[in-house]
């Protein structure tokens, strides 16, 4: 998977040190976010035939299509089900997060 | 350097102050009654004596996305707007102040609906009083002109980065006509030189992800940050209006001017336009013999506490004149001078005087009255701790 990579970010010792205002370099992600997701989308590459729907209606842009097969980035993924929802052959399968 | 002398209303001075800060990018919808500002800049750049982009664009909300656009590539952005437009813009107000965008706006002060009334009072700007937003409220064209002109000196003072509201009361100062100085070209330039690239400036060369999200680990630095800087910003207000005397030959006096408060027993506040009616109030009661004084209050936020403490030092009783109604309250103004007072450990007598609202008149009698209301609690009556003034029947 080619994803946007974590980057290791400082907590600044003091609020002056933060940022001036909401704006930062782009592609700056400080932390994944994926924490509430209950229900885990798992494809089925025997079934999956690559139409890409999922990776045009994922909100958030996990879907990733650089490798051989699609893959999703559980970092990011918040489970929302639209892609197994929109999938044409059912080869996305919405599983329960276990602990 | 003194310019030349023209006889224009508050809102075409505006205009002029706002040709010679030289924006980038003029974003407007017009509204009363700040349609003549917003006329005379799309004239200034049709003419070419402006060289602006002027963006027609189809709602205030609009006016200032584009601002906050043209803001976060680096150039100097200006809008202007009243009222309903105001709130209508209101959402956007905390994402310019937020990602620290030094974009100037005027706001013609106008009452709110509904009833609908297009005339002047404070109640709009009341309401974004909390949107990390400078606030200044000018007395007259002269202020209203040279207040572009420092509005984005501060704006863009690399310790404040906050954007700039300067309130101008409609139709008793947008529609009156003043003999203005309009200062040289060549004055303002020296004054204000071009907007050097803020480092949160988003570039080809920089790209830049805007108005990231921060959630709740960091969120609340975020906008203490911003606080502590607005605060901070207090200092710069007296610096940028000290310059200015020194090139333009005219001050301020900063986030407030005080007038007789020295040896006062009674001081009025007074924010916008009223102030002149005000002066005049005090000069007569003075020659009479009363131990008076005004307080001119310029800025509302950051709130002047110490130069307030400073001013009312002594004084024993102050009143506050509000042209604006927080429903359910007092006026706005009244309970921040009211939080200075108990910071500064002070306890004058105080009454809040509610006047103006909807474009009603504020007369120099309302205001002898207001002051003879201050000396009746100094000697004891029990009042009302607001009082409304020229009302036209019992309440």
């Amino acid at each position: 998977m080619k994803r946007p990579q974590v980057k290791p970010w400082a907590y600044p010792g003091r609020v002056q040190d933060f940022p001036l205002g909401s704006t930062s370099k782009s592609d700056h992600l400080v932390s994944i976010n994926a924490g509430w997701r209950t229900l885990r989308p798992v494809i089925d590459h025997e079934k999956c035939i690559d139409c890409m729907k999922c990776f045009l209606v994922c909100p958030d842009g996990v879907i990733d299509k650089s490798g051989p097969v699609l893959e999703i980035d559980y970092d990011f993924c918040k489970g929302c089900g639209i892609c197994a929802h929109e999938c044409p052959v059912k080869a996305i399968d919405m599983v329960k997060e276990v602990k | 350097m003194s310019g030349v002398k023209r006889f224009i209303c508050g809102d075409e001075a505006v205009a002029e102050g706002v040709r010679l800060a030289r924006p980038h990018v003029v974003s407007a919808y017009p509204i009363t009654p700040q349609t003549i500002v917003v006329e005379r800049l799309s004239e200034y750049v049709e003419e070419g004596s402006l060289k602006a982009r002027y963006m027609h664009v189809e709602s205030e909300h609009s006016a200032m996305s584009c601002a906050i656009g043209a803001s976060s590539v680096g150039a100097r952005a200006f809008t202007a707007t009243s009222s309903q437009g105001l709130l209508y813009m209101a959402e956007t107000l905390p994402y310019a102040s937020g990602a620290r965008l030094p974009i100037v706006m005027m706001n013609a002060n106008r009452s709110i609906a509904t009833p609908w009334n297009i005339y002047g009072d404070q109640m709009d700007a009341m309401f974004l009083l909390n949107s990390g937003w400078i606030q200044y409220y000018v007395e007259d064209a002269q202020e209203a002109l040279d207040m572009m002109i420092q509005g984005y000196r501060l704006a863009e003072d690399p310790e404040v980065m906050t954007p700039v509201m300067i309130n101008v009361d409609g139709f008793v100062l947008t529609h009156t006509y003043e003999l203005v100085e309009i200062p040289l070209q060549e004055a303002v330039d020296g004054f204000l030189p071009p907007l050097k690239m803020p480092l949160n400036s988003m570039s080809l060369e920089s790209p830049k992800s805007l108005c990231i999200s921060a959630g709740n680990d960091t969120n609340m630095e975020f906008n203490m940050k911003q606080h502590f800087d607005m605060l901070r910003s207090a200092s710069a207000i007296e610096a940028v209006d000290r310059a200015f005397g020194e090139t333009f030959g005219r001050t301020y006096h900063g986030a407030l001017e005080a007038i007789d408060t020295e040896d006062a027993r009674v001081v009025l506040i007074t924010a916008g336009t009223v102030t002149g009616t005000a002066r005049g109030v005090v000069k007569a009661l003075r020659a009479a013999g009363k131990k008076v004084g005004l307080i001119k209050l310029r800025v509302l936020r950051p709130f002047p506490v110490q130069r307030l403490i400073e001013a009312l030092k002594g004084v024993e009783a102050v009143g506050v004149l509000d042209k604006n109604i927080s429903f359910g309250y007092e006026g706005t103004i009244f309970t921040n001078v009211n939080s200075a007072l108990m910071a500064g450990q002070m306890s004058p007598k105080t009454l809040g005087f509610i006047g103006g609202i909807g474009g009603r008149d504020i007369t120099k009698a309302n205001l002898e009255e207001a002051y003879g209301k201050l000396f009746e609690v100094l000697e004891g009556a029990d009042l009302d701790r607001v009082q409304y003034l020229n009302v036209r029947c019992d309440y």
